[in-house]
């Protein structure tokens, strides 16, 4: 049992071997000039223009969190409705759609949450930006920009 | 760590010599850089009839991997940059092959007032194809002759 091990722990001494060998070769026989226009980024030959770290709204994301909630319900539920006759027969039949109506509902909890939140609106208000306009508004906290 | 340096010519130099450039030329991976009618043709010659991939031959999306630029098409002034930097940003060994007669000497648009007048004008030709266009036939002709001249260089001794 133990012995047949011995050929997984040849093949990954020989694969990660073979990696590093094979890395060795090539730096040693091949040619190395670098200079900065050649380590440039490549931009199909465009001079590359600012930052490629910059801010972008990703609306979707949320949108996608939510998906997933029904994507995994779906997974989770289909099985259960390919052997629900089976458990029927069984006399468990009860019992497993009640579990079923539990998990739906738990799930449905967290669709109003994110629904009662604005994460299924597709533009959304600044409501940090609000509660700031409000706290000057009131008056008590005094914030000055900068 | 490099071997690069000045070395005497002896039996084990010229044999890794020759296994490196045998190596070199079946290996010829080249940029896609289709500029007119010429890179057509070019597509043809990747294409199952002159399937230039039996030659090693495969075409890469980006200069950092490839060997080879296969000029395919007439080069204006405005793209005469971009195709500098391109060439600039290819790893060593790189080779060009300029394809038609608009990439060897401005060809039909020879009088025209936004084309380069032959690509040797801006970075160094290894073979010069003639055609307009180039059959795909011609072209692998002309890789043909780039891999016989590989095969004569002596990349230890540089």
């Amino acid at each position: 049992m133990l012995r047949e091990y011995g050929a997984v722990l040849l093949f990954s001494v020989l694969s990660i071997g073979f990696i590093f060998v094979t890395l060795l070769a090539s730096k040693i026989i091949r040619p190395n000039h670098p200079n900065p226009v050649k380590n440039s980024p490549y931009e199909c030959g465009e001079v590359p223009v600012g930052n490629a770290w910059v801010n972008f709204n990703i609306r979707y994301y949320v949108l996608a969190l939510i998906f997933l909630l029904f994507d995994v319900e779906i997974v989770l539920i289909l099985p259960v409705a390919a052997v629900y006759k089976e458990w029927l027969n069984t006399g468990f039949g009860l019992l497993a759609l009640s579990e079923l109506l539990l998990f739906i509902a738990i799930l449905v909890v967290a669709l109003i949450y994110a629904w009662g939140r604005g994460d299924l609106n597709w533009i959304k208000t600044y409501e940090r930006a609000n509660a700031m306009d409000e706290l000057k508004n009131a008056g008590d906290y005094p914030l000055e920009e900068k | 760590m490099s071997l690069y340096h000045e070395m005497p010519e002896n039996i084990f130099v010229t044999s890794v010599d020759q296994l490196l450039g045998w190596s070199r030329k079946h290996s010829l991976w080249w940029l896609l850089f289709g500029l007119a009618c010429c890179s057509i043709e070019l597509m043809h010659t990747g294409g199952p009839r002159a399937d230039i991939e039996r030659f090693g031959s495969a075409p890469r999306g980006t200069p950092r991997q490839a060997d080879l630029i296969i000029i395919a098409g007439t080069l204006t002034y405005k793209m005469a940059s971009r195709l500098k930097l391109l060439y600039e940003q290819m790893a060593e060994p790189k080779y060009v092959i300029s394809m038609g007669s608009c990439s060897n000497c401005g060809g039909l648009f020879d009088k025209a007032y936004s084309v380069v007048k032959g690509v040797d004008q801006i970075m160094p030709v290894d073979v010069y194809l003639p055609g307009c266009p180039p059959r795909p036939e011609a072209l692998l002709e002309a890789l043909v002759i780039l891999q016989k001249k590989i095969q004569k260089e002596k990349y230890l001794r540089k």
